[in-house]
Parts: structure tokens; sequence; C-alpha cells
């Protein structure tokens, strides 16, 4: 499975080495062979005592997985950090201007600019949230923004997470793992820290205190619990701010306010980071047999009693359908021609669309609009006869059900394989929070690599690694 | 503190302290059997299996009490509770779920121990299995450790230290009691030998060989070890010393359920007086058994009072 088109190197292989991996190609050509074999054994260690695991129950075997780290840095010079952090911001705001519109009076649906259909009809849509303020008018609070390259300049959105991204505590713990096993590489401070993640979402999460909060807000993450795949993430960050890591058996709602359950009595709780989907969230609202969620929270956020991170609805912006339509979002809310591309996606719901799609099905990558984690995905060149034709029919019974776009030649960076080093395709996913104060983006983001030769998937579900991520300071 | 985290906290201090007395029990039993003479070879290892508490669960599984299966019982079973695999396995989840409220050495400590276990799988040799007990009575040495050099003071290093001495009040009345459950093999040998060589044992599981010399001098009588292990405060596996820690760190939680938390405390204080402030001639007099049968009763009814007390 490789990709034919050239791609894109971002160090420069096998050619000349691009100016911002200057540093990372002096390194790697002063360390011996062996060392380098010696220090993934030690990162493998270290993870493993940390104990940042990536837990998959339903597979069998060790229940609880390393994502492979890679220890090749991905690096951003300060200026290309520069221009996608200014995109990342305005896209974020769009974002959640889209989401309080879609709450509020849907402008953006009576100016025809995007189908009615598409939000009232989405199962992302939820009803509950009509009407209601909440502060800063911020919805997507910890916004990741999945990004690829393919070419010095060229870069493009692949999808926008607004619920509950996760993945944060690799793109901090890689660095932490990288500074212990090369502290040499950064004694001289030219990489932007990223350690103070956790400090600028405790910010952003102070800012967004309901209105009837008196005082400092009281603030806890909310967790489905230990065999939830990012617990780990969960207890890091709790823990990194100094919060109160929860279940949803330790809260509970009495006339409208949320309390948690300590040896002392109650106590309020104003704000939950809350790291479970809309549908356990509340067994009073949504699925009433969710046993991980707090009864009568939905109500405690409607009296203006509580904030929950990220707000319910928030997936009403993340969907594929609605991905399309971003860009228009960005010039219809904020008066601006948009920073970051799309990847051009062709909308299956448009009988035309739909026959060019089923036309070059082999030369596209078909994605279902609500799947994630590259699962229901399709990448026409690398699929058997058999999975084509499957997905022809999916198509021609429910068209709405999925977009298709072109595979993209996905810039590589340098990565240690079994034969060596090797170019392997990687993605990119910064973290935007946004704050009723304003938007915080810390450096870089998480760099996910795709380990099997050609592969374009990253997910670490399906056998892709990460990197350190490096924005150069100068 | 959050009541989760609070209970999670004092099981993982029980279940650690749990899995080095279990280790404790079985090294001993394997030390006493190998310089027995007499003929019934199998009486060490049904007195661990009694001194563990789990005998009901052993029985359920086996006619009889033989080293194979006691070790593998007591040491790697995964259907009885208190195995130490299933002790490191439920301290680690413990752990696991109030990450944030351990330091990262105490949460290291825990989750290498849980890693390195997988190395250890049964049936060992005699050597490997000595080597894998003394592996666990150091890491749980080692957690205890830094609970003590870390934590800081506040209710959850309280009920952290209330589970460890609830557990090992428990298991040190029930070191105690096994001498009324394992039968000489005569009369005649009441006294004997054979005798003197369980009350000796019975020293050993708590490592209290030179805390006895210190204490009472001379050969090693039964009414010295009950009340060394039962009301001597100098000695920090008595019932009296766990006792005064368990009373000590109750009183200085917060708590919320004052009417619970209260008859939580009450209940240690009046046995904590019962040890203080008891005879060990009266207790022998009284029927030791019957005493240490009570106890263990108590520190049971103890341990759901303060679960009561504080949200649990």
């Amino acid at each position: 499975m490789t990709v034919s088109k050239p791609c894109f190197d971002e160090m420069g292989w096998p050619g000349e080495v691009r100016a911002p991996y200057a540093l990372i190609d002096a390194w790697l050509k002063s360390l011996p062979p062996e060392h380098q074999a010696m220090k993934r054994r030690e990162a493998e260690v270290l993870f493993r005592r940390i104990g940042i695991t990536f837990a998959v129950y339903t597979e069998g075997g060790d229940p609880e997985r390393l994502i492979p780290f890679d220890f090749i840095p991905r690096v951003l010079a300060q200026a290309e950090w520069q221009r996608l952090r200014r995109g990342l911001e305005q896209r974020a705001r769009a974002l959640n201007a889209f989401i309080h519109d879609v709450y509020h009076d849907r402008e953006i649906i009576r100016a025809g600019r995007v189908p009615e259909k598409l939000i009232l009809h989405n199962s992302e849509f939820r009803p509950e949230m009509e009407g209601l303020d909440l502060p800063g008018r911020m919805y997507s609070h910890i916004a990741g923004i999945d990004m690829v390259r393919t070419g010095p300049d060229d870069y493009y959105v692949l999808e926008d997470n607004c619920r509950t991204p996760s993945g944060v505590s690799y793109m901090v713990e890689n660095r932490e793992v990288m500074q212990r096993l090369f502290p040499d590489l950064f004694r001289r401070n030219l990489v932007a820290p990223v350690a103070h993640y956790p400090d600028e979402l405790l910010a952003t999460l102070r800012s967004l205190a309901p209105p009837n909060c008196v005082g400092e807000p009281t603030i806890v993450l909310l967790t489905p619990g230990i065999y939830n795949s990012a617990y780990y993430e969960h207890a890091f960050l709790a823990d990194e701010m100094g919060i109160e890591l929860v279940e949803g058996a330790d809260l509970v709602v009495s006339k409208d306010v949320c309390y948690m359950r300590t040896t002392a009595g109650l106590a309020r709780v104003d704000v939950i980071y809350r790291r479970i989907d809309d549908d356990y969230l509340d067994p009073l609202v949504f699925r009433p047999e969710s046993m991980l969620g707090v009864p009568g929270v939905h109500f405690a956020n409607r009296a203006g009693n509580l904030t929950l991170t990220n707000a319910v609805g928030a997936g009403i912006a993340d969907d594929k359908a609605v991905y399309i339509h971003v860009p228009e979002m960005v010039r219809f809310y904020l008066g601006e021609e948009p920073l970051l591309r799309n990847v051009p996606t062709h909308d299956c719901s448009k009988p035309d669309e739909l026959r060019y799609v089923l036309d070059h099905l082999n030369e596209l990558v078909v994605k279902a609009v609500h799947g994630s984690g590259g699962y229901g995905m399709l990448v026409g060149p690398h699929a058997s006869r058999a999975e084509l034709e499957s997905f022809r029919t999916l198509l021609k019974t429910k068209p709405q059900g999925y977009i298709a776009q072109p595979t993209l030649a996905l810039s590589t960076v340098p990565t240690f394989v079994e034969s060596g080093i090797a170019p392997r395709h990687v993605d990119l996913r910064p973290f935007v929070l946004c704050g009723a104060d304003r938007i915080r983006v810390v450096p870089g983001g998480l760099t996910r690599v795709a380990l099997k030769e050609g592969s374009l998937v990253v997910n670490s579900s399906q056998g892709g690694g990460t990197k350190d991520t490096w924005v150069l300071e100068s | 503190m959050l009541a989760r985290a609070a209970e999670s906290l004092f099981w993982l201090a029980r279940y650690m302290e749990r899995a080095d007395y279990v280790a404790r029990l079985l090294q001993v039993a394997g030390h006493m059997n190998a310089v027995r003479v007499d003929s019934d070879r199998n009486s060490e290892w049904e007195s661990a299996i009694v001194a563990s508490g789990s005998a009901k669960a052993y029985f359920a599984k086996h006619a009889v009490a033989n080293e194979p299966t006691v070790i593998d019982f007591l040491a790697f079973d995964r259907d009885n509770a208190s195995s130490i695999v299933n002790c490191i396995e439920i301290a680690r989840r413990n752990a696991r779920a109030v990450r944030t409220a351990l330091t990262s050495d105490m949460w290291e400590a825990v989750n290498a121990t849980w890693q390195e276990l997988a190395a250890y799988r049964a049936p060992l040799s005699p050597d490997r299995l000595n080597e894998f007990l003394d592996w666990v009575k150091a890491r749980v040495g080692l957690f205890h450790g830094i609970v003590a050099n870390e934590m800081l003071r506040l209710d959850g290093y309280r009920f952290a230290r209330v589970g460890q001495f609830l557990e090992r009040a428990d298991n040190s009345a029930r070191l105690l009691d096994v001498k009324y459950h394992v039968r000489l093999p005569t009369v005649d040998d009441v006294g004997g030998v054979v005798d003197y060589y369980q009350w000796v044992a019975i020293l050993r599981v708590v490592g209290a060989r030179r805390a006895y010399r210190v204490l009472f001098k001379g050969p090693v009588q039964p009414a010295h070890v009950a009340e060394l292990l039962i009301i001597r405060t100098e000695f920090p596996r008595s019932l009296a010393y766990c006792y005064q820690q368990i009373t000590q760190h109750l009183d200085a939680i917060v708590s919320f359920e004052a009417k619970a938390a209260a008859e939580a405390k009450r209940q240690a204080h009046s046995l904590y007086a019962d040890l203080r402030f008891g005879f060990i001639d009266q207790i022998i007099g009284n029927g030791l058994h019957e005493y240490l049968t009570d106890l263990i009763q108590r520190n049971e009814r103890l341990g759901t009072q303060i679960a009561k007390g504080h949200l649990f």
C-alpha cells in the first residue's frame, strides 16, 4: 500500500534538509545506531511506568496498550506556526458563532448559506439547548482541529473535533519524555514549551464560570471511569490542574445546583469539564439507561448554576456534512476570508456529486458523515474490489450519510522503523481553547504518524503512533 | 476530599497490607515444613489457610491442604479474592481510580509492582517462590514508606492509614487464633516440640523473634506471644498498636455524617480501651479464641461503620 504521488517530506528527505530541521539533522547524525535502540527501550519503560496507556478493552490481549512513540520530532518554524495559529483561532471563532446561531436565531439558515435540513434533522442537534445563553457565547471550549499538509505552504483542515477531543496529554508527555531522554536537545531553548497547557486550560475553564457562580468557581473533570480508553488523560489533566477527577456517581444535582460528594459533605460545583458524550451525560434528558452521567445536570446548566464544557450540542459543528460549510461560516460570521482551507469535499446528497463520486470511487476517500476514528471509511486507491462494491451499494442506498474527498498526498516526516529511518505520513491535531475571555493555543499540537509504510491512517486505534511536535522559537 | 477517593485510598492501603501478610504466611509455612520431622507434613499449610481467613473458600475448592495447592491458592489463584495476585490487582485498580490523590511515586510504586507481577507465574520452584515472597514484602514496604514520606497529612493520608491498620489488626488476630484451629498431632504434644515451633512460627510471620527477646527474654511461651500480639503498644503489629493508630487518625478526619462518624469513633475508642487496659491472664483465662473471635467481628463492624460515616 503505497501512495504513488510524490509526497512532501517536511525534513526535505531525501534531498536537501529544510531549514527548520537543521537541528534534528545534526542530532540524528550524531546519534549512534545502538544508542537509538536503547533510547527506544527507555522511552517505552518511561511510558509504562508513568502509565500513559491507551486502553482498548474490546480486542483482547494486553488491555493497556502503549501508543507507539517515535522520538524523531516533527518541527514547525515559528512563521509556519503563526500562520496556522491565526487560522485556527479564526476557525474556532466561526465554529462557536455557528453553534450559538444554530441554538438561537439561525441566521445562517435564513440567509440560505446552510441548508436547514442538515441542522434540524441531524442527530447531533440538541433542541434542549435552544435559546440558552452561554458564557462568552462559547460552546466548543476545547476544540481539536485536525490538519494535514501537502506542501511547504499547503495546509488543509481534515476535520473539526468540537465535542471531547483527546490526545492532549500525549502532546505534553511526549515532550516530557523527549526532555528526559535527550536533555541536550533542549538546552538552548530553541523549542516553544507546551507544559503550560494545563494552566491555559484551567484559565479557560475559570473564565467560563456560570452566571450564578459567586467567587472562584469550583471546577471538576468528569470521567466515565478507569475503563475508558482516555482515562489516563483525564487523570493527567485533573492532576495537573489540581482539580477533582470525578465520576458520575460522585455528583448529585439538587434544586438545579450540582454538588460533589465529599467526606465532609456536599460541595458545590460550578464548572464541569466533562469527557462523557452528550448521550450519556444526563439520563433525565438524553439516554435514560446511562449509568455514567448525572441526573439533572442539564437543568443545572439551564438554570445558570453550572457550565458544561464542551457544551451540550456542540457536535452539530463537527459533522462531516456540516464541515463543507465551515469556510462559509467564517465569511458569514466574521466577515473575513478563511485562512485555513478545507479539503475539497463532495457532498454525496447532491445527485451530480454522487454521480462523480461513483465514477471515481477508486481515487477518492469516502467517509461516513458521523464516523470517527478512521472507521466507516473507504480509501479508494487502497481498497479491494469487494470493498469498493460494498461502498458503492452504501452510497446508493444512503447518499446523505457520506462525503468524499480526493486522496491527499500527506506530508511525511522521518521516523524510526525496522529498517532504520524512513518517511512516514503525519497529521497534526492542535488544541484550541475558547474561553469567555479569549482564545488560547499552545504552540504545536499532537502529531500522529502512520507507522505502516504508505499508510495514511494515523489513528491510534489502528496502529498509528505519535511524535513530539516542535514549534521553533525563532 | 471526594468520598470515592477516600474509599479507594482506604482499600488501596488495605490490599497492599494484605498482600504482605499473605506473603509472610507462605514464607513461614514453607520454612516450618522444611524443618519438620514428624509425619503430618500438611499441618503448616492448613495453618496458613486458616490464618489467611480463607479456610471456607479454600475447602470449598480443595479437599486437603497441601503444599502445592495452598501456595497456588494463596499466591496466584484468581478465584481467591485475597490471593497475592488479586491483592495487587485490586490495589492497583483502586490506585488508578484515585491517581490524582496519589503522589507520583506512590502511583509508580503500585503500578510497577503490578507490571512486574507478570514475571512470576505459577508454579514456581521453591527458590523462585521465596524470591517472589521477598519481592512482595519489599514492594509493600516501599509503598508504605512512600506513603509515610510523601503524603500530605490530610484526610487522604488518614483514610489510607486507617485502612492499613484495620487490615493489620484483622491479620494479627487471625494469626494468633490459628493455634485454636490447628490441632496438635496428639494431646501429649501440648508443650512439646511441635507446639513450641508453632508458637515460634507465629512470631516469625510478624517478624517478631527479636522483639520477643527484647521484651520477654527466655524461651517462647504462649502467654507472652499472646501479650505481644494483643496488648503491647511497643510492637507495631499488635492489636493495641493498630488501634492506637486507628483512633488517632479517625479523630483527625473531618466528617460530614456527624452521627455515623461519631459512632465509628466510639467503636474504635471502645475497642482501643479494651486492648489498652486488658490483662493478658484474664484474656487467656476467659478463652483466647472467644476473645479473638469477638475482636475480629468488632474490627469488621468498625470498617462498615467508617464507610457509613464518610459516605463511601
